[in-house]
């Protein structure tokens, strides 16, 4: 069947498009769903798009941040109040996909991809799904346990609580080509200190399971400890600890998590 | 339903039929005889296909025809003035900076988003602006010194 | 760049016109105007595309193939299967009388690599022909596969290409290698202080380009085709297309020669045999052009090669002997690397004087995507090989890599295992050159040393040379015919097994070496050295060899 487009003026229209056509997928900047299209992907024959203002719109002044799903990545490097999280940004593509990539599509991309996630991982960001219903709110780590059972669900928007210093928010992406590539394995770390001492970590990898992930027992390691070779050595010890790493092309099961202390250490020293 | 699109093309203003999920990729090469942007992965993942849109640089193989509805459009085409070329397209002829020339029409419009917002960029910047560009004959050295070569003569013009 | 005149000063002329002078591209406006024209840039009217169904199996007989939903989808024009191929099974090089038919365009009833085209969808547009092809049942029974070149070669593997009738190739009508027979490497050993081996493994490369294989078939009036086309080698995909299609190449017009990124990778004549035979039972302009997957699936790669390097060097770092069993890994088709295995052995043993060599190249079958060239297949694999390994010995012997390398290269005068002469060595000023501007510190002796001096004489000579052919067990299924065969043609044969067996454990990894002369003295008696060299194994039939490389030295991208 030929492709059929359908724009939508409300979020909720285009949630309830997708809700009632089985052949329906969303398109937020394309990078993932027109490269379905070009591969020849026939499992979906209607595009619903939306010109909802929601959908891109960015509340980045206050403390708790809200961005429309429809953000793209070269919104976020453009945005002074978002500046601790363009090394994020910028470790998506090149500059022509940073300028049409989504955050929300980036909650949907596959291993190696979604390394925007990551980082709104660590900042235990929350998802708004929008229905014809209205908007339901869960938290990302929900979101992607569920994320294979529904393609059509519409996300229109993540918030999360700014770090209250920017510095305690690390991010490191590990590729095999420079300066781009694909995920070997992706790291995003908030470590608040107070009074030289982490309180409240959490932390997230990519490519360190079939969706991205909280690292818990590196978080529970932290906690409480200086920043300082010795103080995270627990934290490092137990690196791989809850990780089901995927062989690919890009690297084994093996490497990955055998490497993931190494680049964990390097991120909360300051070293990468 | 097909629908027409029309937007400027190199400062023309154009018009075109388009289908549902066409590209402008192929509404450009297909529809507008503008044959300069190439379809090397259709994936987003080589850069072939780069062209500006309002200055900004996309893949115009996963953007649909009519994202591109009254707006600005520019490839490779329109970068010389008449018979005077770009300092980037000059520059790429003396540095040996195309091989087989498949990359060279993305490579120059990536280059060119650069340039217009930034006239010295450092090296870092050059390799960031083609980070998403594949070259798979020179290696990216004669691309990255064409550019920064091409920087250096728009600056010295002003 | 710089020209090192005080080197070869006496050969250097001073009046040449272009060599050692910047020079532009003739082609470079184009390119930087976005002008130039490659394939898909011929913009035509009408065209019809093709997707493959293709092969989710490894190995299998089809039992059936049912396309009737296929061809109720909107769009779809001919579904191109077996029977439409005018003939049945081909290989490129056949069209020079070298080579078995081996591959046919669109599966015979087995498929023989995971993603070979077993029906070809042509439709009115892309879209289509992928709903199209997303119909298509394929009723698979699989068979056992074979992945690695070693276990293709045991006599109870499972035969991959019924074609060829064994999982190797078979030279001149008698040889089941490639082979170098020069002085006697068991003795070479036996005077050796150390015997060093080595097991060398490269993976498969693909190519990659960013313009994938394809071309735009229209056909004229006049009864003949115009073909756009990406291939790099214009008249030979064209010969190679009529004689696939039984049309008289005047039938065939080839338009091309701009080639976005090709390697080696675009001579294989795969799109276009399919989309001219489209075209001419459609009658409509047809467009064949591999999506990016199958670029990097099926497309043939650089092939995977295992290379076993046995050397025999004294203490003081001589080269004595040096034995080489190499296996080209062909997937399930000839492609060319039935010409890549020839090219291996007459890469052997290196630039290197070495007075006993033997060299065992194998052009071996499994079920993975059929290999081909990859600028200097055969060659860089073995250099991978062969250079490790040199290193691995100057190691084993604490001595420098480099003086290693200087001590052994070739010098004028010097015989190759061969039987030609060099001349024009420079190996060893290339090592010194490069030994400066990496600030290596070289002795005094490999400083003065000269590709000039120290050749000829005895190293000229051609080393009295034991017969020994390498054969290999038939394969069991079918061993009875092929024995009955081979007895009659070659008289009574051993089966060996030519690698020394690794038993180091783990994975394969480059560079492992292991001294173990005791067990190769006495793995292999060695016949009694004849007075004369043999002549060199003449053809059982004409063959192009020679001509090989003005077909695939041109142009290359």
């Amino acid at each position: 069947m030929p492709l059929q487009l359908r724009t939508t003026d409300t979020l909720s229209e285009a949630a309830a498009l997708l809700a009632s056509e089985r052949a329906a997928r969303f398109l937020g900047g394309g990078t993932l769903l027109m490269r379905a299209v070009n591969e020849g992907d026939v499992s979906f024959s209607v595009i619903v798009r939306t010109r909802d203002p929601a959908f891109a719109r960015m509340r980045t002044a206050g403390t708790r941040i809200e961005l429309g799903a429809g953000v793209r990545m070269a919104q976020i490097l453009a945005s002074r109040d978002l500046a601790f999280l363009h090394p994020a940004a910028r470790a998506i593509g090149g500059p022509a996909v940073r300028s049409m990539a989504t955050i929300g599509g980036n909650l949907f991309a596959e291993h190696p991809y979604g390394d925007f996630t990551v980082a709104l991982l660590a900042l235990d960001a929350r998802v708004q799904l929008a229905s014809s219903l209205g908007v339901r709110e869960l938290a990302l780590e929900e979101f992607l346990r569920a994320r294979g059972r529904s393609e059509r669900v519409l996300v229109s928007g993540v918030s999360f609580e700014r770090p209250a210093d920017p510095s305690a928010f690390r991010f490191h992406k590990m590729t095999r080509t420079h300066p781009k590539g694909a995920a070997v394995l992706t790291i995003a770390a908030l470590v608040p200190l107070i009074g030289g001492r982490i309180v409240g970590a959490r932390v997230a990898y990519g490519a360190m399971a079939p969706t991205p992930m909280r690292a818990r027992a590196v978080e529970r390691a932290l906690e409480g400890r200086p920043l300082t070779a010795e103080g995270i050595a627990a934290a490092v010890a137990v690196a791989a600890e809850g990780t089901d790493p995927p062989t690919d092309a890009l690297a084994s099961s093996w490497y990955r998590r055998r490497v993931i202390g190494v680049m964990l250490r390097r991120l909360l020293l300051g070293e990468t | 339903m097909a629908t027409a699109v029309e937007f400027t093309l190199n400062g023309n203003a154009v018009a075109a039929i388009a289908e549902p999920g066409e590209t402008l990729l192929s509404v450009l090469r297909n529809r507008l005889g503008d044959t300069s942007p190439k379809a090397g992965c259709l994936q987003g993942t080589c850069g072939a296909c780069t062209v500006l849109v309002d200055g900004e640089p996309v893949l115009s193989c996963l953007l649909l025809a009519d994202a591109a509805a009254g707006r600005h459009v520019e490839t490779v085409r329109g970068l010389a003035q008449g018979p005077q070329l770009h300092p980037l397209q000059e520059a790429f002829m003396e540095r040996f900076a195309a091989q087989c020339g498949f990359c060279t029409p993305g490579m120059l419009m990536a280059a060119k988003a650069l340039l217009d917002h930034n006239r010295n960029p450092t090296r870092a910047e050059v390799i960031e602006a083609i980070s998403g560009n594949v070259c798979r004959c020179t290696g990216y050295l004669p691309i990255i010194e064409a550019i920064l070569e091409a920087a250096r003569r728009l600056s010295a013009r002003g | 760049m710089r020209i090192r005149k005080e080197m070869f000063a006496d050969e250097r002329r001073d009046d040449l016109v272009l060599i050692g002078k910047p020079i532009r591209r003739q082609d470079i406006e184009g390119h930087v105007t976005g002008r130039t024209q490659f394939f898909d840039d011929h913009l035509v009217p009408g065209l019809l595309h093709i997707r493959c169904v293709r092969s989710s199996e490894h190995h299998a007989r089809i039992r059936a193939v049912d396309t009737r939903e296929a061809e109720r989808v909107a769009g779809v024009r001919r579904i191109l299967r077996y029977a439409d191929l005018p003939k049945k099974a081909h290989n490129i090089l056949t069209i020079f009388n070298f080579g078995i038919d081996d591959e046919p365009a669109l599966a015979d009833g087995k498929v023989r690599y995971r993603g070979e085209p077993i029906v070809a969808i042509v439709a009115e547009s892309l879209r289509a022909a992928d709903e199209a092809v997303a119909k298509v049942r394929v009723d698979y029974e699989p068979l056992p596969a074979v992945f690695d070149v070693e276990e293709a070669l045991k006599p109870d593997a499972p035969l991959v290409n019924e074609y060829i009738g064994r999982n190797w190739f078979r030279y001149w009508g008698d040889y089941d290698c490639q082979q170098i027979r020069f002085g006697d490497v068991e003795a070479g050993f036996r005077q050796a202080d150390l015997v060093i081996e080595g097991r060398y493994q490269m993976s498969p490369i693909e190519h990659a380009p960013l313009e994938t294989n394809g071309c735009i078939v229209v056909p004229g009036e006049d009864g003949r085709f115009t073909v756009y086309t990406c291939t790099q080698g214009l008249h030979f995909s064209l010969d190679n297309v009529a004689a696939q299609l039984k049309l008289d190449t005047n039938r065939l017009h080839f338009i091309g020669g701009t080639v976005g990124g090709g390697f080696g990778g675009k001579v294989d004549t795969v799109v276009e045999p399919l989309a001219v035979l489209a075209a001419m039972l459609t009658g409509r302009p047809v467009r064949y052009v591999f999506s990016r997957a199958e670029e990097m699936q099926v497309s043939s790669p650089r092939g995977a090669e295992r290379v076993y390097i046995t050397d025999g060097v004294t203490r003081d770092g001589r080269i004595l002997a040096r034995k080489i069993v190499h296996y080209h890994d062909a997937g399930a088709y000839s492609r060319l690397s039935t010409y890549g295995t020839i090219k291996s052995a007459a890469h052997h043993p290196g630039p290197y004087y070495i007075p006993n060599v033997w060299v065992d190249s194998f052009c071996v079958f499994t079920n993975r995507t059929p290999s081909s060239a990859m600028r200097g297949f055969g060659v860089t694999g073995g250099d991978f090989a062969l250079e490790s390994h040199m290193d691995v010995v100057a190691r084993a012997i604490g001595m420098d890599p480099l003086e290693f390398r200087i001590k052994n290269a070739y010098r004028d005068g010097d015989m190759k295992a061969h039987r030609k002469l060099t001349e024009g060595a420079a190996l060893i000023e290339c090592i010194q050159v490069a030994a400066e501007l990496a600030h290596w510190p070289l002795s005094e002796e490999a400083r003065r040393a000269s590709s000039r001096i120290g050749g000829g004489g005895e190293r000229a000579q051609i080393p009295p040379t034991p017969k020994a052919r390498t054969r290999l067990a038939e394969p069991r299924a079918r061993s009875a015919a092929l024995e009955a065969r081979r007895t009659a043609a070659a008289g009574p044969s051993r089966a060996i097994t030519p690698p020394p067996a690794w038993t180091g454990g783990g994975e394969p990894t480059a560079g492992r070496e292991r001294v173990e002369a005791e067990r190769l003295r006495t793995a292999e008696p060695s016949a009694p050295p004849e007075q004369r060299p043999p002549e060199p194994p003449r053809p059982t039939h004409s063959h192009g060899a020679l001509r090989f490389s003005s077909v695939f030295g041109s142009r290359r991208r």
